[in-house]
């Protein structure tokens, strides 16, 4: 892990007129292989578990650096969530964008999809309207898929999910959906939200200059929720309308150990005799 | 392209101390290491002295990782079945500068590395260094991949291999007679376990240093140190060479002294939770390769800043000091705007002034010394045989002393060759 990014509170560097501006939303997750539930209240453990970037939005970064790469853009990454969320954002722009925004506050704290969705579209308003905004497909913590579709309906955006690559024509993004039995194309105006494929590209790694990038001062923006002017009444636990009414914890029976000692050849025969009496193993 | 005053590549002892000392002072620093995070590429856990430290950073003691401080000594000659051993027991000295503490590298270097980027230093982690940057025939930063950084110096604080000092020309790769290999193990206890068996306190470590068996007459020792639940054991073997040439795996050895019955008296119930592997460079004084150029230094192990004095190893103290020295010479050559070699070569003059020049001066007879393959099997041995000899009363009509020890000497070893040998050892010491 590595040391939070200096951070200011200033307003994020202004984008150069005239470039394809994309937004990547992002979220920083527990690393999948290292998932643990909390035994006492039966959530996923989030704190002093390695965490990664949510891995469809390491795809969708991927894909905005790709365009970045083709018509030339300014990439912004988007986060909520606590400070230590910086982490993404830090190797998102190490990886090749240009800086990040992080909501956090903890009146946030508590947060279904829904407030999620609000939130970000009204930080995404906050930067001003962008040409492309890619989120990932869904997050690995919860797999809702929700927050990418609610960020297009508050924004009255055009929406293409499951994108795996995107060309821009003009005023147009001409977006490659895959689905079961081909590749749909589909074009919409500008600006659009798409949602990216889990695995559709392989991330790049980060560079020295890019890792310089993001440790320079006002790399990372902290905003609040009053400096993006949400509603108090929308967000937090008591805007999200979510009610887990049980989690239910399944536990795999305990794996049975037999040793079988002696001399190689009865211990063989021993082995093969059990495994026969149990049934697993015919003649 | 990104510029900085100084490029410190290697957020190890040397390079963080090097880099903190800069940034303190104001520089525009960039410290860059390979591993995912500092200390992450280190098999230390072992002992560290106090002393730099204490200059580097006074308020050390309040946020340091240290796992206990040492307040018990051994030193231990091991033949197969039998150990003779001195303990020491000091009480823990009052002056802070003069306590050595035990510590686990990727805990002590990170703390280290985030002192540094308190300090104003950009740390950067996650990244390896593949070339030096030249203009004109100076060094003038560094490449990583397509990348490049521009800085006025560069101090590579890059480890045992440093390829930054062979990039720099100034030393050619290491021949395998110039490394050492060292094994170790961290065997896990519960802490109350752990405390009885060392008989310590919460705070108190152990370091012991032995000689002899398992390293079959190679030259070498084996280390423990106690940490807070778990003991470093190791072994390292003097040249790589000799292993090879002797067909012999260090990690059966490792599996021997592991298994060693009066070493499993203190480690029985432990569990291995890591294994691990290094090379350490011996150069010592006779070794010490060109440390600086044009644009240029070289701190810590890199540049061979080591001690073996044949009953223990000291390294991090000397990498933090000399990380200290560069960065004070840098500090010079900034004031006159002068990176040449000849203005970085204040870095001698401060290699002397914190008395590592001579420190390392003083040591230089221990290699050779350490040469003697009698003090790594024929030694341990006697010293066993003797002892048995004297206590071991099986009746009427035990000897005198001096009737014992000369029984065990005949035919083993000379009176002259004990004699010098003990001459040399002592003033290797």
């Amino acid at each position: 892990m590595t040391a939070p990014a200096e951070v200011s509170h200033s307003q994020a560097a202004p984008t150069p007129p005239g470039r394809l501006r994309i937004i990547v939303c992002i979220k920083q997750v527990p690393k999948a292989q290292e998932l643990q539930i909390d035994p006492v209240t039966k959530t996923l453990k989030r704190s002093g578990v390695p965490s990664e970037i949510n891995p469809p939005d390491h795809n969708a970064i991927e894909l905005a650096l790709q365009l970045k790469d083709r018509y030339g853009a300014d990439v912004t990454f988007v986060s909520m969530g606590p400070t230590s969320f910086d982490e993404a954002l830090e190797r998102a722009i190490a990886m090749g964008g240009d800086r990040g925004i992080l909501l956090t506050d903890r009146a946030l704290s508590g947060s279904d999809t829904v407030p999620t969705g609000y939130a970000l579209s009204e930080t995404i308003h906050k930067l001003g309207i962008s040409d492309l905004i890619l989120c990932g497909e869904e997050t690995t913590d919860s797999s809702t898929g929700h927050v990418g579709p609610g960020i297009a309906g508050h924004l009255d955006l055009s929406q293409l999910t499951y994108i795996f690559d995107a060309e821009i024509v003009g005023r147009t993004v001409r977006a490659h959906r895959m689905v079961e039995d081909g590749i749909e194309y589909w074009e919409a105006p500008l600006p659009a939200l798409l949602t990216v494929n889990f695995g559709c590209n392989k991330p790049r790694e980060p560079t020295l200059s890019g890792k310089i990038r993001a440790k320079r001062p006002g790399a990372i923006v902290h905003w609040s929720a009053a400096d993006v002017g949400l509603d108090p009444a929308k967000i937090g636990l008591k805007g999200s309308p979510t009610v887990v009414e049980k989690v239910e914890t399944v536990k795999l029976p305990d794996r049975k150990g037999e040793m079988f000692t002696g001399p190689p050849r009865e211990a063989v025969a021993a082995l093969l005799a059990r495994l026969r009496s149990e049934g697993l193993l015919a003649g | 392209m990104d510029q900085f005053d100084v490029a410190v590549v290697g957020a190890g002892p040397a390079g963080s101390a090097a880099a903190y000392q800069l940034a303190k002072s104001g520089l525009s620093v960039i410290l860059i290491e390979r591993g995912g995070a500092a200390g992450q590429k280190n098999v230390f856990g072992g002992r560290i002295y106090a002393y730099p430290l204490q200059q580097l950073i006074p308020d050390w003691q309040k946020d340091c990782p240290i796992e206990r401080i040492v307040t018990h000594e051994g030193l231990a000659l091991l033949t197969a079945d039998s150990m003779t051993s001195i303990l020491i027991d000091l009480p823990q000295p009052a002056n802070p500068a003069a306590l050595s503490f035990t510590a686990l590298r990727p805990a002590f270097d990170k703390w280290l590395a985030t002192k540094a980027e308190a300090a104003g230093a950009m740390l950067i982690t996650g990244i390896r260094v593949d070339d030096l940057r030249w203009e004109n025939g100076r060094v003038a930063g560094i490449v990583a991949g397509t990348d490049q950084v521009k800085a006025d110096v560069t101090i590579a604080a890059d480890g045992v291999v440093s390829g930054l000092a062979q990039k720099a020309k100034l030393r050619p790769e290491l021949p395998p007679g110039e490394i050492a290999v060292g094994v170790k193990e961290t065997i896990q206890l519960p802490q109350a376990t752990l405390e009885e068996r060392f008989g310590l306190t919460a705070t108190e470590g152990v370091a012991i240093s032995s000689i002899g068996y398992p390293t079959q007459g190679l030259r070498g020792g084996g280390f423990l140190y106690t940490n807070k639940t778990t003991v470093s054991l190791g072994l390292v073997v003097d040249e790589v060479r000799d292993l090879t040439d002797a067909k012999l795996q260090i990690a059966d050895l490792m599996d021997q002294f592991r298994l060693h019955p009066h070493i499993q008296r203190y480690l029985k119930g432990g569990k291995v939770i890591e294994y691990s592997a290094h090379m350490i460079p011996k150069q010592g004084w006779n070794m010490l390769p060109p440390l600086w150029r044009d644009g240029f230094l070289v701190a810590g192990d890199a540049g061979g800043f080591l001690i073996n004095h044949g009953y223990s190893y000291r390294g991090v103290d000397l990498a933090i000091a000399s990380g200290m020295a560069a960065a004070s010479a840098v500090l010079a050559a900034k004031r006159a705007g002068d990176f040449s070699a000849n203005a970085l070569g204040q870095y001698r003059a401060e290699l002397e002034r914190l008395g590592l020049w001579d420190e390392l001066k003083r040591f230089r007879r221990a290699p050779r010394f350490l040469r003697t393959s009698r003090l790594f099997s024929l030694y341990p041995q006697l010293a066993c045989d003797i002892a048995r000899a004297v206590y071991g009363i099986e009746g009427m009509g035990h000897p005198r002393l001096s009737k014992l020890v000369r029984r065990q000497l005949k035919g083993r070893v000379s009176y002259l060759t004990l004699l010098r040998d003990l001459i040399r050892g002592a003033r290797s010491m």
